[in-house]
């Protein structure tokens, strides 16, 4: 059977990337017919009608999906296509209340042309009531216009569907998790959308454990749960999880949204020195490492030990202080990617997913590559784009040893190790350079 | 601090992970809360697989509950028991330490809980 996604026209490059994981935590069987970035109806090929209600029932970037009764360059092909694919289905509907919408993307249509648009669909004969709010049934006239249709005059869309409505999204979670009516955030805490965006391409879902190793005030935690997996963080900044406690911590954003049952804990640590042992134990690990351009990159350690040995006799003697806070230093953005590569290989479970968050320059000379681990299939890399630079979702899948190719592995053993220490943050860290040398002095 | 975290943390000091003595870390001093949490059978059923059952045993009795059994229950004898499951799930995720510390058993070294939060920082001359 054949159905229409309607997408939002947003994140674009994210969209195709969270039906797919939709699909898989679902168990749906999903093939993509049709599909644009330049469009927000996506045909696709799904068992059911019931397995295109599970499909849609939890999408950020889908907001509903229909049964698709006819597809055409123009109405008289949309018609034909109507009229040979789907009589058999009319009957049905005969007596239903329902309604019809003219959705036309990127175009206008006056209501005269709206009524005739929809009058033309009378050979369906549905002889049931018209009502406009909560019919059984609503049809709907989907229309892709050419760009700037409007202004350039074009009297005639390109493409025309027609669909029968059968359900909506999550996109009502953007809401409900949004910033702005959440008690604790922070400068750098990631927004609903895409948070949730990632936790579905993460595929977070119910008795799942995710894990969040540069957690801040638990986005992504919070996102995971909300579909329903146990989640995890940790922060080398204990502070940014405790916040100033109750309402103002990331345990209070769980129980503000009533997700406290699904916070497994939070806890201090340095990814590079994490107490977590070397065992196949999450099923995601979903994170925005911090680049280093506001919020400085750093792990445990001494920048200068032999100029300031004071600091390490202070960890000796205090160093169980409750009040304690250790030295630390910084570190490389891309020795840093290269370790979350790594804790993930040997941390998730088969097939488990690690999605983060990297920016990248647009201008290619400065662009961040792709880091890679043998362990790690790329699934989908994502963008949202900014003016010089942009924020890329990399999402990788754990594969089973055997799969592993052995050459790779002992290639990747022997790879040149990164330069973790030199002692500027610029000299580490290729974007940060990247974002004040040009981006700034150009904006 | 869960029970079910403290079976997947060890030592943070890098020298420590190849002792077998670093894992399980042992409870010390340690306040324990319960949260009452809604039981998800498939959660625990998931978990138990990854689970190391022998330093979940030591822990569990360190903190003074009845003895695990010796062998973990295979998934299917999980699925049937209910009273097992209840067990496990009260113990791995209803059980926080709120406040005390976690010993490595190799080199000594403490780290505090607070607020139910571990920290697992450690002073220069430890990384
Ligand atoms: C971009 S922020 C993540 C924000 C988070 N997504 C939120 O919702 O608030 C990066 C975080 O990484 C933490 N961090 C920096 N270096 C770290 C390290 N070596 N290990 C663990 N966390 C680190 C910072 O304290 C900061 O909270």
């Amino acid at each position: 059977m054949h159905f229409l996604i309607r997408f939002a026209q947003v994140h674009e490059t994210f969209r195709l990337a969270e039906i797919e994981a939709l699909a898989i935590v679902q168990g749906v069987d999903l093939k993509v017919l049709n599909y644009s970035l330049d469009s927000p109806f996506c045909i696709v090929q799904l068992p059911s009608v019931d397995a295109a209600k599970r499909l849609i029932q939890r999408s950020i970037l889908a907001q509903s999906i229909h049964e698709l009764w006819g597809t055409g360059k123009t109405l008289d092909e949309v018609h034909e296509a109507v009229k040979q694919e789907t009589p058999h289905l009319w009957a049905q509907y005969k007596m239903s209340s329902f309604k019809f919408a003219v959705e036309p993307y990127r175009g206008t249509r006056s209501s005269t042309k709206r009524v005739e648009l929809i009058n033309s669909f009378r050979f369906l004969g549905f002889d049931g009531p018209i009502k406009m709010s909560n019919p059984d049934e609503t049809f709907s006239i989907f229309e892709q216009w050419p760009h700037n249709s409007v202004p350039l005059g074009i009297p005639d869309p390109t493409e025309i569907h027609l669909g029968r409505y059968l359900a909506s999204s999550s996109r009502d979670l953007i809401l409900k998790l949004d910033l702005k009516k959440r008690g604790y955030i922070s400068t750098t805490s990631m927004d609903s959308e895409l948070a949730l965006v990632t936790a579905n391409i993460a595929l977070a879902a119910p008795g799942k454990l995710f894990y969040d190793p540069f957690v801040g005030t638990g986005s992504f935690p919070v996102a995971c749960a909300q579909f329903g997996a146990l989640a995890w963080g940790s922060d080398i900044d204990g502070r940014s999880m405790r916040g100033e406690g109750g309402k103002k911590s990331l345990q209070g954003n769980f129980e503000q949204y009533g997700l406290g049952a699904c916070l497994g804990d939070v806890f201090s640590a340095d990814l590079t020195h994490t107490p977590m042992r070397k065992r196949r134990w999450w099923d995601g690990i979903v994170s925005d490492p911090p680049y280093g351009v506001r919020e400085g990159l750093r792990v445990l350690g001494c920048k200068d030990p032999e100029k300031t040995p004071w600091l390490i006799e202070a960890g000796r003697t205090k160093g169980n202080d409750p009040d304690y806070v250790p030295p630390k230093k910084p570190y490389s953005f891309l020795a840093m990617l290269d370790d979350i590569l790594v804790f993930a290989s040997e941390t998730l479970v088969d097939d488990g997913r690690l999605s983060f968050w990297t920016p990248t320059a647009n201008d290619e000379d400065l662009e961040i590559p792709v880091p890679t681990h043998p362990c790690l299939e790329i699934v989908a890399i994502c963008i949202q784009p900014f003016n010089k630079w942009s924020r890329r979702l990399i999402t990788y899948r754990r594969i089973p040893d055997a799969r592993v190719s052995p050459s790779a592995l002992e290639e990747y053993a022997t790879r040149k190790t990164l330069e973790t220490n030199g002692t500027t943050a610029d000299e580490l860290n290729p974007f940060r350079r990247g974002y004040f040398k040009k981006f700034k002095a150009e904006e | 601090m869960k029970i079910l975290s403290i079976n997947f943390l060890s030592c943070a000091i890098k020298a420590c992970k190849s002792s077998s003595d670093s894992f399980p870390l042992h409870a010390k001093d340690a306040e324990l809360v319960q949260d009452e949490i809604e039981l998800n059978p498939d959660m625990i059923i998931n978990v138990l697989p990854r689970l190391d059952w022998a330093a979940l045993r030591t822990t569990s009795s360190e903190l003074g509950f009845p003895q695990l059994p010796e062998q973990p229950p295979t998934p299917f004898e999980l699925k049937a028991d209910e009273t097992l499951l209840k067990d496990l799930h009260h113990l791995l995720l209803e059980t926080q330490i709120s406040e005390g510390k976690l010993v490595c058993g190799n080199c000594g070294h403490e780290y505090a809980i607070k607020e139910g939060i571990a920290n697992f920082l450690l002073p220069s001359h430890l990384v």
